[in-house]
Parts: C-alpha cells; sequence; structure tokens
C-alpha cells in the first residue's frame, strides 16, 4: 500500500509498505477513505515529540471502509464505512470504564503518562496512522463507529478530532451563561472551541492568533471579536482593557507547544528542544483570565517541563483543567448539533490533499501558506 | 462601563448583548447551557458503556522485546508495532527506557536517539535505490505554487521572525556533510597528487 512515512525533522514521503495486520482478535483493518493533517501532527513534523521514529505512518485523524476484523469483532463487519477517533483505547481499563478514553492504561507501552494515539509516535503507544490506504484499528468495538448516512465524509473525519476537541476545550471551561471567553489560536481546534462557547451559553467570546485570514474565520464562522495579537504591545493588557480590567471568566489555549509570540520561548522550545512546548498562549491565559476563572488547555504539550507562569496561576486562585480529548464521549450531542444546523464541520476545510503530495501538504500548512486552516489528506491516484 | 472598573466594585458589568439577542444571532446559542447536556460533565462517568466485551483485553503477541515505561505494572495487552528500535538510536532508545517517564534523563536521550535515528536512515537511503531527496521531502517547492511571499509578507505574522531557522535546520547538516566530503575529497587528491 501507499503511506506517508516521516523521514526526519520537516521531511516526510509517501512510500510503498505492507497492508497491515491482524494483530489482536479485537483489531480491525480500515481502508481509508479521508483523512486529514492535525496541528498537533506538525510538533511530530518538527520533531518536538521525543521518539518519533523515522519511518513512521502519522495521521490520527480518518475515515473509511472496514477491510477487515479480527475473530472477536462483533459491532463491526468488512464494508462497514467508519470513523475511528483519535485516542486508541481499550474500554475496560480503570480510566476508560470512567469516561477517561484518551488516558486508556491498557494500550500504550511507552508512557503511562498519555494514552494510544494513531501514527502519534512511540510515546503515544507507536501506532502507524491513518495518513495511507490502510491502517489498523485496534478494539474495533470500541473506538471506532458507523458513519451515519446523513453525515458527509468531510464532517465525519472533522468529528475525529478537530471538533470534538473544541466542544471539550469549551467544555473544560466550565462556562456559565453570560462568561466572557477568551481562545487563544484561531486553528480548526480553536474555531471550533468559540463556536462551541456560544452553544454553553458565552456572553461574548473573544478569538486571538496572528494570522489575519485566519481572524476572519473566526468572526465568519465562529461569530467572535478577534484581535491580532501582533497590532498590540501586551495581549494581556488588552484583554484587561477589553474586560473593564477584570479578566476574562474563562480562557481557552487551543495553541500548544508551538506558539508563537515571543522569540526566545519559541525557539528553545520548538527549534531547539530545550522545552516540552513554548507556553506563550499558555501564560498569556493565566495573565488575561480573571482571578478565580478557568483556564482550559487543550493545546498540546511534550512530556518535558516547561517555562509556565504557575505562580500566577497559584496567586489567582484559577482552575486549570486540560486532557486530550475523549473524542466518542463527545458525538451523540454533536451529531444532534450538527442535525440541527447549529454547526457545519466541514466549513473550516481549505484544502483536499492527495496522498501523493502529502509532503507539499505538510509543508503549506507548517509555514501557513495560501491562507490553509485544515488540509485534508484524500485517497485516490495523484 | 461604570467610572469605577468593575473588579474594584462588587457587581458585574451588564453585557452589551442579551441573551435573547444572542439566542436569536447566534445558531444554537444555550443548547448546552445545562451542564447535564455536556457530554464530559462531570468529567468521570464511572460505569459508562464502550462496548468492551472483556474485563481485562487478551493479550497481542510480543514478536519483539517491546520497550516499556518501568512505570508500568507489566507489558499492556495492546500496543503499536511500528518501528522496532535498530541501530544506534535503537540502543539509545532502550537506555532511554530505564529510566522513568519522570526523568529528564528519559526524554532527553528519547530526543537524541531521534537526531541520531534520522541520520541513520538518511546515511542507509544512500546506499539505496531511494535516496533521501530533500528537495522533495521537505514540499518546498509548494512556496512557488502556493504563495511563499504573498503569504508571509504585507502580514503581521509572529513567525517570519523565525521561520528563517527552518531551512538552516534541515539543509544546515546537509551542507555541513557536502563540506566535509568534498574537504577529505580535496585532500586525498592532493595527497595523491604528491605521491
Ligand atoms: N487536546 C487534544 O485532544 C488535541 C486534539 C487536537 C489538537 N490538539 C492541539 O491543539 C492545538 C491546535 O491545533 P490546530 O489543529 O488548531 O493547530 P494549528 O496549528 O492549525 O493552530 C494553531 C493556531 O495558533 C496560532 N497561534 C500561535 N501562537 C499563538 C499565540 N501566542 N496566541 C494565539 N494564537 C497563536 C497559530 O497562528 C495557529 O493559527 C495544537 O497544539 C494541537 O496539538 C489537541
Ligand atoms: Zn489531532
Ligand atoms: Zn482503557
Amino acid at each position: 500500500m501507499r503511506a506517508m512515512v516521516y523521514r526526519g525533522p520537516y521531511k516526510v514521503r509517501v512510500e510503498e509498505k505492507d497492508i497491515p495486520k491482524i494483530e489482536h482478535p479485537n483489531d480491525a483493518i480500515v481502508r481509508v477513505t479521508t483523512g486529514a493533517i492535525c496541528g498537533s501532527d506538525l510538533h511530530l513534523y518538527h520533531g518536538m515529540m521525543p521518539d518519533t521514529r523515522v519511518g513512521m505512518t502519522f495521521g490520527h485523524e480518518f475515515v473509511g471502509v472496514v477491510e477487515q476484523v479480527g475473530p472477536s469483532v462483533e459491532r463491526l463487519k468488512p464494508g462497514d464505512r467508519v470513523m475511528v477517533p483519535f485516542n486508541v483505547y481499550c474500554g475496560s481499563c480503570y480510566f476508560c470504564s470512567r469516561g477517561l478514553y484518551s488516558n486508556c492504561h491498557n494500550v500504550n507501552p511507552n508512557a503511562t503518562a498519555v494514552g494510544g494515539i494513531y501514527g502519534y509516535s512511540h510515546t503515544c503507544g507507536g501506532y502507524d496512522g491513518g495518513q495511507a490506504e490502510f491502517a489498523r484499528v485496534p478494539f474495533a468495538d470500541v473506538g471506532p463507529g458507523l458513519i451515519p448516512d446523513w453525515m458527509d465524509e468531510e464532517d465525519a473525519v472533522l468529528l475525529t478530532d478537530a471538533l470534538p476537541t473544541g466542544y471539550f476545550g469549551a467544555q473544560l471551561g466550565d462556562i456559565v451563561e453570560g462568561d466572557t471567553v477568551v481562545v487563544f489560536g484561531a486553528g480548526p481546534v480553536g474555531l471550533f472551541a468559540a463556536k462551541s462557547a456560544w452553544l454553553m451559553g458565552a456572553g461574548r467570546v473573544i478569538v486571538i492568533d496572528h494570522l489575519e485570514y485566519r481572524l476572519e474565520k473566526a468572526r465568519s464562522f465562529a461569530h467572535a471579536e478577534t484581535f491580532n495579537f501582533t497590532e498590540y504591545d501586551d495581549i494581556v493588557v488588552h484583554l484587561k482593557k477589553e474586560t473593564d480590567y477584570l479578566g476574562a471568566d474563562v480562557v481557552i489555549d487551543a495553541v500548544g507547544a508551538e506558539a508563537d509570540g515571543n522569540f526566545l520561548q519559541h525557539v528553545t522550545s520548538s527549534k531547539l528542544k530545550l522545552q516540552g512546548g513554548s507556553p506563550i498562549a499558555l501564560n498569556w491565559a493565566i495573565d488575561s483570565v480573571r482571578k478565580g476563572g478557568t483556564v482550559s488547555v487543550v493545546g498540546a504539550y511534550g512530556p518535558m517541563f516547561s517555562a509556565v507562569k504557575f505562580g500566577d496561576a497559584m496567586n489567582k486562585g484559577l482552575t486549570l483543567r486540560m486532557n486530550q480529548c475523549p473524542v466518542k464521549r463527545q458525538w451523540p450531542r454533536l451529531f444532534e448539533h450538527i442535525r440541527n444546523g447549529y454547526l457545519k464541520p466541514s466549513d473550516i476545510v481549505t484544502h483536499r490533499i492527495p496522498l501523493e503530495h502529502i509532503a507539499e501538504g505538510y509543508h503549506i500548512f507548517s509555514a501557513k501558506l495560501d491562507n490553509i486552516i485544515k488540509p485534508l489528506v484524500v485517497a485516490g491516484q495523484p | 462601563m461604570s467610572e469605577i472598573a468593575t473588579p474594584y466594585i462588587a457587581s458585574k458589568t451588564t453585557l452589551k448583548r442579551s441573551a435573547e439577542d444572542l439566542r436569536s444571532q447566534i445558531p444554537g446559542w444555550g443548547a448546552d447551557l445545562d451542564p447535564a447536556d455536556r457530554p464530559s460533565y462531570p468529567r468521570e462517568n464511572p460505569g459508562i458503556e464502550t462496548g468492551a466485551h472483556w474485563d481485562f483485553p487478551e493479550r497481542q503477541p510480543e514478536k519483539w522485546p517491546r520497550e516499556r515505561s518501568v512505570e508500568h505494572a507489566f507489558l499492556p495487552p495492546v500496543f503499536g508495532t511500528s518501528t522496532p528500535p535498530a541501530g544506534v538510536s535503537g540502543a539509545v532508545r532502550k537506555h532511554a527506557y530505564k529510566y522513568s517517564e519522570g526523568r529528564a534523563a528519559h526524554w532527553l536521550l528519547l530526543i537524541a536517539a531521534d537526531r541520531i535515528d534520522a541520520w541513520e536512515h538518511h546515511l542507509r537511503s544512500f546506499a539505496s535505490l531511494r535516496p533521501d531527496n530533500p528537495v522533495t521531502e521537505t514540499g518546498v517547492l509548494s512556496e512557488f505554487s502556493r504563495g511563499g511571499l504573498r503569504s508571509r509578507f504585507g502580514q503581521k505574522r509572529a513567525d517570519v521572525n523565525h521561520q528563517w531557522i527552518d531551512p538552516i535546520i534541515v539543509g544546515g547538516p546537509w551542507a555541513l556533510a557536502a563540506g566535509a566530503l568534498a574537504a577529505v575529497a580535496f585532500r586525498t587528491l592532493r595527497k595523491r597528487r604528491r605521491a
């Protein structure tokens, strides 16, 4: 089969690989029909995630058709159209049985602090991902779900990560009616978080980024007020002014490890790998939320330490909430919101990249060229 | 806004838009106002239906000694089988797994192994039918077809100040390697001529 493989920082190519095999009785093999590149993949692509091995296939957002199932699979059969949450999880461990699917303890030998994620380094379990013609999907009776007939394939692929993560990020904010919610990052996750904040009753939603075209999308797609942080001397002070010096009730970090806005923080983490991630957006969140407020972190950070302003968080009595998203837990409610017309996930898709051209897809997304917001990876001939 | 800013007095300033306004202007506003409608509330939901029909999953066969965190009681029943450790990078990785996730040594060794791994593969690729090609593999030609200049300049982007480092990270080692190779070749040639 054809599959994207990592060749070292900033380098990927498409190679011929063996089709994955059933390795466990509850495995399925899925033929991928649509995939995507996530902001998280950029952390791998830039060589930031420890134990990212040359030869690995990335991709944790994909939908497709079941090709083959293992002997203990009861809920899926060959030919079924499925969407696969980015979490690999067992459904039965201490964490899964309480709904913490992203924190599964049975699927990742390499680390106990993180669960399993498709195509996301060995630190997340060493699974090859879905930027390929086929993928191995463990626990086929637990993770994947049938794509409903009424759902578009492109909406389905966004339901495997970006949309549930944004929605989950808004939930972590514990928003109450009338809250002022600030979202750092106008990428796919931030856009969906901003949109979701309204569902939970926010009174004001403000999105911060430095890419004008994404802020434009935040206004049109997520009905948000926007500020470009490069236009302000100090975005924290500006947000204080905007909130009558109180600070926002809830701030969501949808940026993560490669935040910009401070050369030293960015270079020491993204380029020199001396920090687990550049906490610029996280520190801005801590400083711009009100005392007693909540900071929700869905931006991803590496496992090493980062220079986070913890003292401010402590002195302000903040609640910090965060996690990888337990994707499937979000589905039933999100399906309703989509059917009711509250959300059209595929509105944020800007690029459809053939698998054979994925190296260019990574570059365009990483360098933020051509007004890219969300690139999908499409199967088929170049 | 009052004359005295909000945090100095007890009452919160009223919002510009009422709930009625918001409900009429924003699709779905308030649909999840009740926390009970939010799927991840409360955080833990003991006994949630997951589809699992086992108490503990069957064990996937371990086809090579699978490196694992010392914080695990045993090898978890299911795991990824991509790219087993090999070569010098593999040895460094295996050593890294002797330290817990709480130790910086664990992560720093893994990051070092990642850099070694990339070089092992680059070198090996030159002896293969498909040598690494930094031009196609970085996708850098999309700079021309997808508006590299237009996307960057005249914008207010904050990332342009460090993007110049990327070609150095990617191309620098190649240039150094090429330089070293040229120097060796030059010296051998000179020695031969003298001899
Ligand atoms: N928790 C989860 O389950 C989960 C799931 C998916 C993605 N993520 C993480 O969420 C983050 C965002 O993902 P994405 O796909 O939207 O990525 P993305 O790269 O498209 O978006 C990140 C955005 O942040 C902006 N940005 C950079 N520095 C900023 C700053 N200081 N302030 C405000 N904005 C800034 C960038 O310009 C960009 O628009 C990533 O870290 C990703 O790893 C987490
Ligand atoms: Zn992701
Ligand atoms: Zn589990």
